[in-house]
């Protein structure tokens, strides 16, 4: 269940947690911060080396690795800054302009 | 025993971390501060478990704003000039309620603030627990101002810098005073870690001297220059850009200091003019007007005399 | 068998805390509330205790560091007075909405400016609407008693809020009276091990403390804290009986002191009642007049209610306060207790004085004094002196 199914902006003072404590990890992950992007990242995976020099640049802990390999951007965080792409030596990552609705 | 930082950096390994920051935080696109944060946190050992502390600013209405975390670990914001003070309290607590048997597992306390509350606000709180010894991290991802209030001056603010408090005018060339050396000022307080670093393209040197900092028993302090798009004036894409040129101007220097010893980890082959560091930023526009053409050597003068202080430090 | 022994205010809050023998204690030192962290540093040195002290740099760091410590799963105490609790001011609230059960040892002195050293309630008055539960204490006896039961009133799950046990600086923090000690394992056996359900330590689950709350949450959250304090009433009262087991001493809200027939009463709070008492006795035994005393205990959450019903019969009323609000009105204790008899439909004639500030002397002929304007107001429906100052050279 999302953090927000049980705390949001409907819920009575009885539901606040006490203190405003939350008594969960990561719950910001419920939190789509993907609508921000104006424009947005394209990963070609056949011009990808998998160096992963982007994936700490990234602010948005948005380039998930598995298995020490880099996977599809995380387009439900991404805000589309454009820092990827400017890192990557093979030319991998391009920016396309717009939010690119269909991957949400 | 081999500490965890003279394991050779395996930069794949490093990244295959599970991440301890999750995104959905509100941080602008392109912030430079989570960027540390996620380098810092990439640093814990993966069984451990961390406390994190911050500061009030940027980072802390961002990356918790009720009900939503993006902390991994537990975490903890008190207000804008304690996180030092706060951690000390949990750090003790930890140190205790181990002592009677009340905890099992281990702990690692690292907290987070800005500038602001690192050199100005909080600057009491810190020494404070630094002087005192407990076993914390302190990180402060310096960008420079004040941002999350709208890019006021700090004492981390370099010299003619235009913001909101110093505004470049008919009559001002922005921010008067130069930067305060507060890396140099915690290595004065005898602690066994002292770090400076920004982002380099593997983050190895971030990423060493954070398992440096959390893995040396006692107060450790780093000082990441942490970009920010908004209040520098720069396309946020180009963060990698900007963090090389604040190293080869040596505006940046990348040091530490390990028990006294200051040591210095990268001397650019070629130093680049400040000129490089300064012209894409829109807060040092004014200085490439006509009018302030005597300002940039200025500038220059006070990087150069900076750098030969730290490697005469270094030998 | 409890222990007989003499001890000051400040000591035997140290006494209490050595008994309950708590995790964490950051402390700073300033007058009068210095010897409390002194004694503690003692029993540590001595190793009479394990609690873990910090030395910190301010008192601000001194409650940031307790909401650190209480946050990550301690019982975490401070003690302070006057210009260092100003200095906690921001930590106050944050320790309260934060529902973090910290006891505060706070000695009061007055606020600067000018510099003074000695008991007045500016400091504590002025942090009345910072979310704490706040019990003041006539004598060393019912400093150690509060200290004591502040513990099972904090951490109640019904509650969860600080606590802040309130002695008069000097006057009964340096002052050394007969104190009755309660054994050290009954201490223990009342104070109870802290077993916190929700702390940054804990290995079973994440947690996050210190969010930034939009409008959308924050009124909720506050209506959240008033019920803590709401709840906070019945727990005080069941904690105060279960303590009158024990001890054979009785705690409630507030002291009536001759209230049963009593035409003419004086509110007050802290030590000052002592003298009012002695008044009370001489003005009764020569010349039979019914004057009594209400001394206010708790003062947050505030008994309006029972304050109004004990005041419901008498023919004039003097609120006294020690501290000043510069509302050009009355000060804290007046407001309150105005406010409360005024919803109860009183009809005493009412005045509110100030008195003491600063450490300022008050005698028993300057309560007798009051106690005969109280008598006049009553026969002419006329207030004397609304506001006026008790002690204060004209």
């Amino acid at each position: 269940m999302a953090i927000h199914d049980k705390i949001n902006e409907k819920s009575p003072w009885t539901d606040i947690t006490e203190g405003n404590k939350i008594y969960e990890a990561a719950t910001s992950r419920d939190f789509c911060t993907g609508e921000w992007r104006t424009s947005t990242p394209i990963w070609d995976d056949e011009k990808c080396r998998q160096c992963l020099l982007c994936a700490p640049v990234c602010p948005d802990s948005s380039i998930p690795v598995r298995k020490g390999e880099r996977t599809d951007f995380d387009y439900k965080h991404c805000k589309g800054c454009g820092i990827c792409a400017k890192v990557c030596p093979f030319g991998a990552i391009h920016m396309k302009e717009g939010k690119n609705e269909k991957i949400f | 025993m081999e500490q965890v930082w003279e394991k050779a950096y395996n930069f794949k390994e490093v990244m295959n971390k599970p991440e301890r920051l999750a995104g959905g935080h509100r941080m602008c696109a392109g912030c430079g501060g989570t960027v540390t944060v996620r380098t810092v946190l990439r640093a814990l050992e993966e069984g451990d478990r961390a406390v994190i502390g911050n500061a009030t600013g940027c980072l802390e209405v961002s990356s918790f704003m009720y009900p939503y975390t993006a902390y991994e670990d537990s975490y903890i914001h008190n207000a804008f000039e304690n996180a030092g003070a706060t951690l000390s309290g949990v750090e003790t607590a930890y140190r205790v309620l181990k002592k009677k048997g009340k905890i099992k597992e281990n702990f690692k306390f690292i907290t987070f603030g800005g500038d602001g509350g690192t050199y100005d606000i909080g600057f009491q709180s810190l020494s404070g627990a630094m002087e005192r010894g407990h076993d914390m991290v302190y990180v402060c991802y310096d960008n420079g101002a004040y941002m999350n209030t709208g890019t006021q001056r700090s004492s981390a603010t370099p010299q003619y810098a235009d913001t909101t408090t110093t505004p470049a005018g008919k009559i001002s060339t922005g921010k008067v005073q130069v930067r305060k050396d507060l890396a140099a000022i915690i290595a004065e307080h005898h602690v066994p870690y002292v770090g400076q670093s920004t982002f380099t393209a593997n983050f190895k040197d971030l990423y060493t001297k954070a398992q440096k900092a959390i893995y040396t028993p006692g107060p450790a302090f780093l000082n990441v220059l942490s970009p920010c798009p908004r209040g520098w004036g720069y396309e946020p894409s180009d963060m990698m850009n900007i963090c090389r040129l604040a190293v080869d101007t040596c505006y940046w220097t990348m040091f530490e200091v390990i028990d006294g010893k200051w040591v210095l980890n990268y001397e650019p082959k070629n130093k680049l003019p400040i000129e490089d560091f300064l012209r894409p930023q829109r807060r040092f526009k004014h200085l490439f007007k006509k009018e302030n053409e005597e300002l940039i050597p200025l500038f220059q003068a006070e990087v150069d005399k900076r750098w030969e202080e730290l490697r005469n430090k270094c030998e | 068998m409890a222990i007989r022994e003499r001890l000051s205010g400040n000591e035997a809050v140290a006494y209490a805390i050595k008994q309950i023998n708590p995790d964490v204690m950051p402390a700073f030192p300033i007058t009068p509330s210095t010897e409390i962290p002194q004694y503690m540093a003692n029993y540590i040195a001595n190793g009479e205790i394990d609690t873990e002290f910090i030395h910190v740099e301010s008192e601000h760091s001194a409650m940031s560091a307790t909401v650190g410590a209480s946050a990550a799963g301690a019982r975490a105490v401070t003690a302070t007075s006057s210009c260092g609790m100003a200095l906690m001011w921001e930590e106050l609230y944050v320790a309260a909405s934060n529902r973090l059960p910290i006891v505060l040892a706070l000695v009061n002195r007055a606020l600067s400016g000018p510099i003074n050293i000695n008991a007045d309630h500016s400091d504590s008055m002025g942090a009345r609407d910072s979310g704490w539960i706040q019990i003041y204490a006539e004598s060393n006896q019912e400093v150690y008693d509060n200290y004591i039961q502040a513990f099972p009133i904090a951490e109640n799950k019904n509650v969860h809020l600080p606590v802040m046990v309130c002695q008069d600086g000097f006057i009964t923090s340096h002052g050394v009276e007969n104190i009755m000690l309660i054994e050290d394992d009954k201490v223990k056996e009342f104070v109870g091990e802290y077993k916190p359900e929700h702390y940054l330590l804990n290995a079973d689950e994440r947690i996050a403390i210190g969010p930034y709350a939009v409008s959308n949450y924050y009124m909720e959250t506050k209506r959240g804290q008033r019920q803590a304090m709401l709840d906070a009433r019945a727990v005080i009262l069941e904690v105060a009986e279960k303590f009158e087991k024990m001890t054979g001493r009785k705690y409630g809200f507030f002291e009536e002191y001759r209230m049963d027939d009593a035409e003419y009463a004086i509110v007050i709070i802290g030590s000052a009642a002592g003298t009012c008492k002695a008044s009370i006795e001489h003005i009764r035994n020569t010349t039979g007049k019914k004057v009594g005393l209400i001394k206010v205990r708790v003062f947050r959450p505030f008994p309006e209610e029972e304050i109004a019903r004990a005041l419901a019969n008498v023919k004039a009323v003097a609120i006294m306060d020690r501290s000043e609000m510069f509302a050009g009105t009355s000060g804290p204790l007046g407001a309150e207790v105005r406010a409360a008899m005024y919803q109860a439909h009183a009809k005493a004639e009412v005045v509110n004085y100030f008195y003491g500030l600063g450490g300022r002397d008050i005698t028993v002929s300057d309560f007798e004094r009051v106690y005969e304007n109280l008598e006049k107001m009553a026969e002419t429906h006329t207030v004397i002196g609304m506001y006026d100052y008790i002690g204060l050279r004209k």
